[in-house]
């Protein structure tokens, strides 16, 4: 009997102790819809690339694209510029909030996005334009 | 010995409850965000981003 509770909890200790490992572990970003995500903002990112270089479309601070510099784009183009932003938006505020759920933790997408607007920025290409903290744009 | 038996799991289930449900992991947020990010701008290496892609 007492060789069989002290395995019970054995047990149990192991199974509490498992969320150590995973809350030390990467975060969950394999999911069906943040891959479907990732491909439409990567296909859309070849007729973006052009307008973030000529300051067209900038970073924002909360982790979005946004048009910057209307004088950057000829007339015929500023429609498609607008629902490309608009796709953009829709897709990468899907994506924080999957990224968040798929982990266990909806309250988590403020974070999520946060460190996506830090990341972007990071990452950009010099010349791109960026909101920095106080919501004025910097060119990078 | 009963209760002495009990404190092993407890201990793990109350540490457990604050690990998971307070902590943001931000070094793994940070991790995921940018190998996204790698993915969706397409750039090869970490802390650049090529203009022209060398030709295989």
């Amino acid at each position: 009997m007492k060789n069989r509770l002290f395995a019970f909890c054995l047990l149990l200790s192991t199974l509490l102790a498992t969320p150590f490992a995973l809350a030390a572990a990467d975060l969950e970003i394999n999911t069906p819809a943040i891959s479907s995500l990732k491909s439409s903002m990567q296909s859309r990112h070849g007729e973006l690339a052009g307008f973030y270089a000529s300051g067209a479309v900038g970073l924002t601070r909360d982790a979005l694209v946004a048009v910057h510099d209307t004088n950057a784009v000829p007339l015929s183009q500023r429609q498609k510029v607008n629902s490309l932003v608009a796709a953009e938006n829709n897709d990468r505020n899907a994506l924080y909030k999957e990224i968040a759920t798929a982990n266990g933790h909806p309250e988590w997408e403020a974070e999520v996005r946060n460190t996506f607007a830090q990341r972007w920025v990071q990452k950009a290409q010099s010349g791109w334009w960026y909101q920095d903290a106080s919501g004025s744009w910097a060119k990078k | 010995m009963k209760t002495w038996m009990w404190l092993l799991p407890m201990a793990a289930f109350l540490s457990a409850c604050v690990t998971i449900n307070i902590y943001f992991p931000a070094a793994a947020a940070e991790k995921a965000a940018d190998k996204i990010i790698d993915e969706v701008w397409q750039i090869k290496k970490d802390q650049q981003a090529p203009a022209d892609e060398p030709a295989k």
